[in-house]
């Protein structure tokens, strides 16, 4: 099992905020890793400073390269997805646009179209909308397509921020559900950032915990679901 | 010494130091920066406009030029006294301004540049087209000011002064306005119109008024140009006007008071020192200092000095001030509205 | 009535050159959020070298051609050299550099090739031909044509090519675009020198028309940023709808309303704009904004 993504006290902030103080985590290859914590506690900016879209310091190293003080784009091209808050999708290009935008940096056109094939198996309701307008797709297709846009990468890794938010219960269970079988299918290497402690934890096999930009807690992820202290304690429930 | 006292300083410093303009200098430059004046006025009323209330206009060099004309047949072909014709001259432009901000509130952005383009272009064109009434390209040969008997003051001298009366008068009205609470009205608008209206800000009322009200300033400067000059014709108010407003704005400051002063100073006297260096190389000097301007100073004139100040009143920036912005930042779409 | 076809195709033609012109600007527009003032000058200035070129003895087309490369090349530079720092902040100061760049662009060609005019020839010759009883020159099909043909090859670049659908996407989305490798700098830069050699080309095509002074583009850069505005400034179709209206418009009132003589001809556009945006303030074919708080 290989080191995939090791951070090393990474502080990262907006202006004059610093929202992290410090934190290490790391991920290694075929693992999926899940950041819980509270709202503020500085998880979407963990997923942002790897992506190069704050000003971080620290130590960011992605398969032994350091990603620190590299822009975005670079950041992509090196193999790491990254479905953003927003979504990262473009509502007025078609889903199989934004689909080939996903692939864009690939220069392996036939297996680009294999690719295609597979998100559609996946996602079905996809395929049905292809050539619709990406903006005219309800919550949970659109998560749907923000993940498939960032499986079309083939990234060596997914990083996927609150994938639940906004999305009605039945629909996150779906998505986790088919997550879940790409990852198996795949081996695919996650990091997740999630509110949702409950599926996540399930889906996960490791856990951090985030708690005003530290790291509070780390461990199992079925160690800390059954927990029932810690649980309650850092998780709520 | 606190910023603010710094600040009051300033100001008081540039009033004292434009009190003494007239004997330091002789009739040409004493002339030259009478125009600047006439300019200020104007820029200051686009800055309104465009700084504090977020509207666009390309073609406040018409409401310029009607206001020039406006003073100049009246004062010819009136016999009015010219002072009459100042604040004649601002209600005329005002209501032109009026009548096109009312329409124009549809308009954001790039349309209403455009449209406001279109204004400034066509302005000239039907100048030339009354010559009956204008002179058309002949232009108009206007009687200046002199002054009374009982002043120790040459002609030039007294028209700076009275000049720099009425810019003062005008400069103070839009200072203390942008500080009530319509100026924050005003500014509401700017940042948001859809907050602002949730506030209760009637958003078409406030629109208008300050385009008229820009516009009446405007006016107002187009008369003093003419008293300064002596002199009207079509020529002299041409797309380049405007957009030589809107240089201006940028350079001295965008939503300050006392960047049209160095906005003015800008535009009347850098063309000129480009043409000093190199005349056949004018524009190229003239817009790579522009452009270098931009460059070196985005906050314009007023944004270095405050910069200045802050550094000497060694107070450190206001968290407020500082913070808050993303390290990436979002890209721009301000004035022209496109895609947000 | 022949009459009236030929003012009509004439003005298609007219129209057309505005046309290009415009969907520079929109293109600089989507791209880059800006009208760019300095889009004329810039074409101006092409036109010059292709003039230079010609004049030093390269055929017409090769000229042509070369100057279009060179366009493509200098709009480059000029957004990764100049418009690049200013990208992301204020609007309205990167408006006022491209107004410098304007004014120093116009003085500029005046310095180097002097400020009188001179003639420059048409690629498509002066000969006329008759279709169904109405004479038509050759240069006025010929112009719309390569119009039409432009707009094709665009379409093909932005619909159907992996990069046009990354300049799309830089264009819509920076940030998006950035996640899934978009390089949206790169992106930008192509825009420009997209755009400046369209403008070469409106350059090139209206010069033979009137003469070409350093003043050339001054009235064509107001005709397409009505034609633009008119469009929507949200497509290349937008543009060339607009330009057309435009073209037509100012010739046929040129033509057969006579107070409206050479001097208030460009009203006419002006005030066709202004009556449409009165009725539809986005433009003919503008996405409506819908407003988000």
């Amino acid at each position: 099992m290989t080191r995939l993504l090791e951070v090393e006290g990474l502080r990262a902030g907006y202006g004059q905020v610093e929202v992290l103080e410090g934190i290490d985590f790391a991920v290694d290859g075929g693992q999926k890793v899940v950041i819980l914590g509270p709202n503020g506690a500085g998880k979407t900016t963990t997923l942002r400073a790897l992506s190069g879209m704050v000003h971080t310091n620290g130590r960011i190293a992605f398969d032994g390269r350091s990603l620190a003080g590299m822009r975005t784009a670079e950041i992509a091209r090196r193999g790491v997805a990254h479905v953003p808050e927003g979504r990262g999708t473009f509502p007025e290009l078609t889903v199989q646009e934004n689909l080939r935008l996903g692939a864009y940096v690939r220069r392996d056109g036939a297996a680009v179209k294999e690719d295609l094939r597979r998100c559609y198996g996946w996602f079905p309701r996809l395929e049905e909308r292809q050539s619709q307008p990406a903006g005219s797709l309800s919550g949970g297709e659109l998560q749907m397509l923000a993940m498939a846009r960032a499986l079309m990468l083939r990234p060596r890794l997914l990083m996927l921020d609150e994938p639940s938010l906004g999305l009605a219960p039945i629909v996150t269970r779906q998505l986790f559900r088919v997550l879940g079988e790409i990852c198996d299918e795949q081996g695919m290497t996650v990091l997740l950032v999630e509110q949702n402690a409950g599926l996540a934890l399930d889906f996960a096999d490791r856990a951090y915990v985030l708690e005003s930009g530290r790291i509070a807690l780390s461990g199992e992820a079925q160690e800390i679901k059954d927990n029932d202290a810690v649980r309650r304690a850092y998780l709520g429930f | 010494m606190s910023e603010r006292t710094l600040r009051v300083v300033g100001v008081w410093a540039l009033v004292v130091l434009a009190l003494l303009v007239p004997f330091l200098f002789g009739p040409y430059r004493v002339g030259e920066f009478t125009l600047v004046l006439a300019y200020a006025v104007a820029v200051l009323g686009l800055n309104l406009l465009v700084g504090y209330n977020g509207q666009i206009s390309l073609g406040h060099g018409a409401f310029f030029a009607l206001g020039a004309y406006t003073a100049a047949l009246l004062i010819e072909k009136g016999g009015l006294p010219y002072l009459l014709t100042l604040p004649i001259a601002g209600v005329v432009a005002f209501a032109a301004g009026f009548l096109f901000g009312v329409p124009a509130l549809r308009l954001r952005g790039l349309y209403l540049a455009l449209v406001t383009l279109g204004l400034a272009i066509a302005f000239p064109q039907l100048i030339k087209r009354f010559d009956g009434l204008t002179e058309g390209t002949q232009g108009l040969t206007v009687e200046q000011p002199t002054a009374p008997s009982w002043l120790p003051l040459a002609d030039d001298q007294f028209l700076y002064l009275l000049t720099l009366l009425i810019a003062a008068i005008m400069f103070v009205a839009a200072w203390s306005l942008m500080r009530s609470q319509v100026g924050r009205a005003v500014q509401a608008v700017r940042d948001g119109e859809i907050p602002a209206s949730t506030l209760g800000i009637d958003l078409a009322r406030t629109k208008t008024r300050v385009f008229a009200l820009s516009a009446g300033y405007a006016g107002v400067a187009g008369a003093l140009y003419v008293l300064a000059i002596g002199f009207v014709a079509p020529e002299a108010f041409t797309v380049t006007v405007s957009l030589a407003f809107l240089a201006a704005i940028v350079v001295g400051g965008l939503a300050t008071i006392v960047g049209a002063v160095f906005g003015a100073l800008f535009i009347e006297f850098v063309p000129d020192y480009a043409s000093d260096v190199n005349d056949a190389l004018t524009g190229v000097v003239y817009g790579g200092v522009l452009i270098l301007f931009m460059y070196l100073l985005p906050d314009g004139a007023v944004g270095l000095l405050r910069r200045i100040g802050r550094l000497v009143a060694r107070r450190p920036a206001a968290p407020a001030e500082a913070g808050r912005r993303p390290a990436v930042a979002p890209r721009g779409r301000g004035l022209p509205a496109g895609k947000a | 009535m022949e009459r009236f076809i030929q003012v009509i195709v004439d003005g298609v033609a007219t129209g057309s050159i505005y046309a290009a012109l415009a969907i520079a600007l929109v293109l600089i527009f989507r791209s880059t959020g800006i009208v760019n003032f300095a889009q004329g000058e810039m074409a101006m200035f092409s036109t010059f070298i292709a003039w230079g070129l010609y004049a030093g003895g390269v055929p017409l087309g090769l000229a042509i051609l070369t100057t279009l490369v060179l366009s493509f090349i200098a709009g480059m530079v000029i957004e990764r050299g100049l418009i690049r720092h200013f990208e992301g902040g204020e609007t309205l100061t990167l408006v006022i550099v491209t107004l410098g760049l304007f004014i120093l662009l116009n003085s500029l060609a005046g310095w180097i090739w002097g400020f009188g005019n001179r003639s420059f020839p048409s690629l498509f010759g002066d000969s006329t031909f008759t279709l169904g009883g109405v004479r038509l020159t050759v240069e006025s099909v010929g112009i719309v044509a390569v119009l039409l043909g432009v707009v094709g090859v665009l379409f093909l670049l932005f619909q159907r090519t992996k990069i046009g659908l990354a300049m799309r996407a830089a264009a819509l989305n920076p940030e998006s675009s950035g996640l899934v490798g978009v390089r949206v700098g790169r992106m930008l830069m192509l825009g420009w020198g997209l755009a400046a050699a369209l403008g070469a080309l409106a350059g090139v095509l209206v010069a033979p028309r009137l003469f070409l002074d350093v003043n050339l583009m001054g009235s064509v850069l107001i005709y397409a940023f009505a034609a633009a505005a008119l469009g929507g400034f949200d497509s290349a179709i937008g543009a060339v709808v607009g330009g057309w209206v435009i073209g037509i418009s100012e010739n046929l009132a040129g033509t057969y309303v006579d107070f409206i003589g050479a001097d208030l001809k460009i009203l006419v556009p002006l005030a066709i704009i202004f009556v449409v945006l009165l009725v539809r303030p986005s433009g003919l074919f503008g996405t409506r904004e819908v407003a988000r708080v």
